[in-house]
């Protein structure tokens, strides 16, 4: 079983490196990008086939290490 | 005084860290301790997390070195009253183990900054910082990628109103909230800073802003 979670800084705080990537699309010409956040993507392959069990222990896996939620923010999809 | 440095994959401030310690403690040997040790040495008054890059910043700064072996140690030792300085890295594992409060993020500037800065010494009521004078401005170098304190309001609030706010930059490097530049644990006994006082602690470093911190520790060590 796989699963994938999304880190996001949280809503609110300042993201210096999507500011960076918004000004960089404007000066190659792109407009009318109004905001640019960046974030990771981890893939975990999982020996669970319970797919509820998965969650539940990826989420704790967040909440431990994968996201520092003073900043960040997650989510989990199970596939 | 005696102090351990931790010292993890990419630590790189470790030994400097150790030379600090050892001038002000009277040349009493500052021992090193390997992460994957899961006690720390008995008697220890100070431990010491180094600056450098552990585990390469994988994840996030900090994050792999805060959930090693020692870390627990480090984390009991601090609940029972020890006294922890984190330097630079070492801040940024301390934020990520919980023992202090708010994150180091990537610099507004997005670039590494190596460089002396100026800092107000905002409370002289630590044993760490009690060898400056309230208000003083002293330099020390910084050297970071991701020293952009950030924090809730309601803890920024906290920090203030309690006093925990050690240090300030007087001209903002990094984007740091409210020019933060150390913060103080509730106990006061657990310091977060991202400059670097033990690379400015002897005058052949040109600089001895630094020795202050050490100092003020090992006499407050002495004393208890």
């Amino acid at each position: 079983m796989k699963a994938r979670v999304h880190v996001m800084l949280k809503n609110g705080v300042l993201d210096p490196q999507g500011e960076a990537v918004r000004h960089a699309l404007g000066s190659l010409g792109f407009e009318g990008v109004d905001g640019v956040r960046q974030g990771k993507v981890i893939e975990l392959d999982l020996a669970e086939t319970d797919a509820a069990k998965a969650k539940a222990t990826v989420t704790e896996m967040c909440e431990k290490l994968l996201a520092n939620t003073v900043i960040e923010s997650y989510s989990v999809e199970i596939a | 005084m005696r102090a351990a440095v931790i010292q993890f994959p990419g630590s790189n401030c470790d030994r400097d860290m150790a030379v600090a310690l050892n001038q002000v403690a009277g040349n009493e040997a500052t021992q090193i301790v390997w992460h994957k040790e899961t006690s720390l040495p008995d008697g220890l008054d100070v431990v010491a997390i180094p600056g450098g890059f552990s585990f390469g910043d994988y994840l996030r700064c900090g994050a792999i070195a805060a959930r090693s072996p020692i870390a627990k140690a480090i984390v009991d030792f601090a609940n029972k009253g020890g006294y922890v300085l984190g330097v630079c890295n070492g801040f940024q594992v301390l934020t990520e183990t919980g023992l202090l409060p708010g994150a180091l993020m990537r610099n507004a500037g997005l670039k590494y900054i190596c460089k002396p800065v100026g800092l107000k010494v905002e409370t002289t009521d630590t044993a760490f910082t009690n060898g400056y004078d309230k208000g003083q401005t002293i330099t020390l170098p910084v050297a970071h990628h991701d020293g952009n304190y950030n924090t809730d309001a309601d803890t920024l609030a906290r920090l203030k109103g309690d006093d925990r706010i050690a240090f300030t930059y007087t001209d903002n490097p990094n984007g740091s909230m409210a020019d933060i530049a150390g913060v103080l644990s509730e106990n006061r006994r657990v310091l977060g800073m991202m400059p670097h006082p033990e690379r400015a602690s002897e005058d052949a470093h040109g600089n001895a802003d630094g020795a202050v911190l050490f100092r003020a520790l090992s006499e407050a060590m002495a004393l208890a």
